[in-house]
């Protein structure tokens, strides 16, 4: 009894298994679509630079920059994130 | 039961496979489907693993010892809780346990990259289901958990004492989580050295992943530290030894990995050395996990000899190969955007902290793999105590907490050296106050490496409570937040930078806890009597009486006798603490002392009775006293008084055994010997504990999902930039 039982339990599980990997395979229409790969490595790319603007702000307020040193450096990231807004838009 | 356990790892081992080549099949020929069926893979192990997991926990705790693993690691005396825990008490247990957080892990993985890095995830997922391949076929073909013996045994060996800790049920989960956690960048990185995208995206999921495992190793580590500490056979909080060496090291790799991130983030310069650094950190995870198992290092931690050291040497020469491989073959891609513009800046700070963290990480291998390397050269084995990585650890522990003040208070590319005198002035003057009160006020002055240590973080103190202020002071001054507020918002806004600098607060506290408590540490080994004292580290600890209690075991590990002594302590004459160390003794299954003897016929264990203060932990351990043969003559008349009512029945028989014990102890309790206590006197230990709490505390600030730039602070940038727009 303890066999049949475990044999059964075995073959639910596989049969299960079988199922649920096969799934896209099965339907392929409901693998979900994705963005650009190269969209989300900009997107990316532009939130590490909104994050450095304001890490470089900070360091500015909490004075470990010089004010020129900042509209310098502030400008240079400005400047590169443009670029990638640039690129995001020649993708979309 | 074991049938469908072994068929279970099968299905197992059949479902990685598939998804492995759906995967590559899918990455190869861009068939989103196939590469959808290897995800799924990854899920599917998860709940296939689940289930074996499950099935092996219900025999522990039905004491199903027809399972070889459940009759060498469990027993009817074992209580539920350790019976639950003392699966990975084994070795087939523990690698069971070891693939199922992998699993679990994965699977997190892939689900929270579902949308994200395309072409990467599908060798990532190979890669993760690679590895839940190799550990399920160990566990298939080398250490099955499902191994049974025919007829069962009526009981088990019982789990080992030593491992009758509460923090057998949490350590080495989280030790296990922090190691499967690791290969998770490790399967990322791969994937985006393969497909050349280590980029921006990359970044962002190699370094919230590597965090992730570089806070669970932590806390595992943190965890053993704190058992080891309260077991006297663990030999304290850190020993040096060669497993505690092996899970440090993929911590410190990864800390440095987690610094110089940030550089290639910011400045997209060494990403060859990230590359490495991630693909360095798993390969030894790895080792680590290879050398508990393998046995090839002696250790009190390791399983003993086994089988497993080859498949473990082939994975890692796999790993190491590889990545050397793909690191070289893509160097083109790995090539630096930028040069470093200052040498005082903060990326110059980084790179000498991640100069120390490898250099660190190469002392800590080369002392632990010493007995190897001397046995290859000299044909003995030779092995390196704690003297020797003292030695070599010190000097560049204490660059690395000086480093740590120094990199909060200076900017990214360049600092001017008017500024630099400025935000360094506050960190040196509470330095060299550190230093004047550590030869006045406090008592430390005749270490000089625990001065120095005390003077950096007195530096990292100031450094880092002065960027606390002044970011405080100028969000106060942008949003007129009131100043709790002001504080919040100012550390949500910026959770990796306040994160770290909090991080950096904790190990400064730990590394002080450290310093103090090996450095000014005072112990004595000593046979006291009834009524007897002796002083320690001028607190006088007075033998008040010897205590014992059968069956009733108060720390619930399921000893059947405990032996121990109340001590009374005091400070020039003020009542300090009672402790209460005690010995116990577990029963030995195997029956062969005798009815009574069999009883406290296995081992013996310490545990220490602490006190534990701000200032001082305080802790008495007694040395389990041999009692098998201080009482030999007793135990003998026991056992033969049993045997001799045999026609009464085996219950009778057990209840008179017991009755014979409770009075042995009795008259060990009347007439005790000298008790063998070691005492000790360990100032700052708590801050070692509160330290890695902090530690921890900054790293979940830092790992904390932010929204991304908030809705407003997109758009204020978004207007800027477009003003650049407009004008460029």
């Amino acid at each position: 009894m303890t066999v049949v039982l475990g044999i059964l339990a075995i073959t639910v599980l596989l049969v299960f298994i079988i199922w649920f990997v096969s799934g896209p395979l099965r339907h392929p229409a409901s693998a979900a679509p994705t963005q650009n790969s190269q969209q989300r490595a900009l997107e990316a790319a532009r939130d590490a630079k909104y994050a450095e603007i304001r890490d470089t702000e900070l360091d500015y307020r909490t004075g470990k920059l010089s004010e020129e040193d900042f509209r310098t450096l502030d400008r240079q990231l400005r400047a590169e994130a443009v670029e990638i807004l640039r690129s995001l838009d020649k993708l979309r | 039961m074991a049938v469908v356990g072994r068929a279970v790892l099968v299905v197992a081992l059949l479902t990685t496979l598939f998804g492995i080549t759906a995967a590559l099949y899918g990455a190869r020929h861009g068939r989103r489907d196939w590469v959808d069926a290897g995800r799924r893979s990854v899920y599917a192990l998860a709940v296939i693993l689940t289930v074996a997991f499950a099935l092996l926990e219900v025999a522990f705790i039905d004491n199903d010892f027809a399972f070889n693993t459940v009759a060498n690691d469990s027993s009817l005396t074992t209580p539920l809780f350790y019976r639950a825990a003392a699966m990975w008490g084994s070795q087939e247990g523990s690698l069971l346990l070891w693939v199922w957080l992998l699993s679990l892990w994965s699977s997190l993985a892939v689900f929270l990259t579902r949308n994200r890095l395309r072409e990467v995830v599908p060798y990532a997922v190979s890669v993760l289901l690679g590895f839940g391949a190799f550990f399920t076929s160990l566990l298939v073909f080398f250490a099955t958990p499902f191994g049974t013996t025919t007829p069962a045994p009526t009981n088990g060996v019982g789990l080992d004492p030593l491992l009758r800790n509460p923090s057998m049920m949490i350590h080495p989960p989280m030790l296990y989580s922090g190691y499967t956690f690791f290969t998770i960048p490790f399967a990322f990185a791969v994937g985006a050295l393969i497909t050349r995208r280590v980029d921006a995206e990359w970044i962002q999921v190699a370094r919230r992943f590597a965090l992730a495992s570089w806070l669970f190793l932590g806390v595992g580590i943190l965890l053993g530290a704190r058992w080891a500490y309260s077991e006297i056979g663990w030999g304290g909080y850190w020993g040096w030894d060669a497993v505690e060496n092996a899970a440090l090291m993929p911590w410190l790799i990864s800390t440095a990995f987690l610094h110089s991130i940030m550089i290639q983030e910011k400045r997209g310069m060494l990403k060859i050395w990230n590359a490495s650094l991630v693909l360095a950190a798993s390969t030894l995870a790895i080792l680590g996990t290879f050398l508990v198992r393998s046995g090839i290092l002696s250790s009190i931690h390791a399983f003993g000899a086994s089988t497993l050291g080859i498949p473990f040497v082939v994975l890692i020469a796999v790993m190491v190969i590889g990545s050397i491989y793909l690191v070289v073959s893509r160097r083109d891609v790995l090539r630096s955007e930028h040069r470093l513009d200052s040498l005082f800046s903060r990326e110059a700070a980084f790179m000498l902290n991640n100069v120390l963290l490898v250099g660190l990480t190469f002392v800590i291998f080369w002392g632990t793999f010493f007995p190897l390397i001397s046995e290859v050269a000299t044909g003995t084995q030779s092995v390196v105590g704690t003297p020797w990585f003292d030695r070599y650890t010190v000097p560049l522990a204490l660059m690395l907490v000086l480093l740590s003040g120094i990199g909060p208070v200076i900017p990214w590319r360049r600092a001017t050296l008017a500024k630099a005198r400025r935000n360094f002035a506050l960190p040196l003057v509470a330095a060299a106050a550190m230093l004047i009160a550590s030869f006045t006020v406090l008592p430390i002055s005749s270490s000089v490496p625990t001065v120095a240590l005390f003077c950096c973080v007195a530096f990292v103190f100031a450094s880092v409570g002065q960027e606390f202020w002044r970011g405080w002071r100028a969000r106060r001054a942008t949003s007129g937040d009131s100043p709790p507020r002001a504080l919040i918002s100012m550390v949500r806004r910026n959770r990796r930078r306040y994160g770290g600098y909090i991080v950096h607060v904790g190990l400064a506290v730990l590394f002080v806890g450290v310093a103090a408590s090996s450095t000014f540490s005072r112990t004595q080994f000593v046979n006291l009597q009834k009524g007897q004292s002796t002083v320690v580290g001028g607190y006088k600890m007075t033998n008040v009486r010897p205590t014992a209690a059968i069956v009733t075991d108060p720390t619930s590990t399921g000893a059947l006798l405990t032996l121990g002594v109340i001590m009374r302590v005091t400070h020039d004459g003020r009542y300090v603490t009672t402790l209460h160390p005690v010995a116990q003794y577990y029963d030995d299954e195997t029956g062969g002392e005798g009815p009574v003897g069999s009883l406290i016929g296995g081992d013996s264990v310490s545990t220490l009775s602490l006190h534990s203060s701000f200032r001082r932990d305080i802790s008495a351990a007694i040395d389990a006293p041999d009692i098998q043969s201080e009482l030999q003559g007793e135990i003998n008349h026991a056992n033969t008084l049993v045997l001799d009512e045999r026609s009464e029945g085996a219950v009778a028989q057990t209840k008179l055994s017991y009755y014979l014990l409770a009075a042995i102890a009795g008259g060990y309790v009347r007439h005790p010997p000298a008790a063998p206590l070691k005492l000790a006197s360990s100032p700052l230990v708590m801050w070692l504990w509160l330290g890695a709490l902090v530690v921890f505390a900054g790293g979940l600030i830092a790992i904390w999902p932010t929204a991304g730039v908030s809705g407003r602070v997109r758009a204020r940038y978004l207007a800027r930039v477009a003003h650049e727009l407009g004008r460029a």
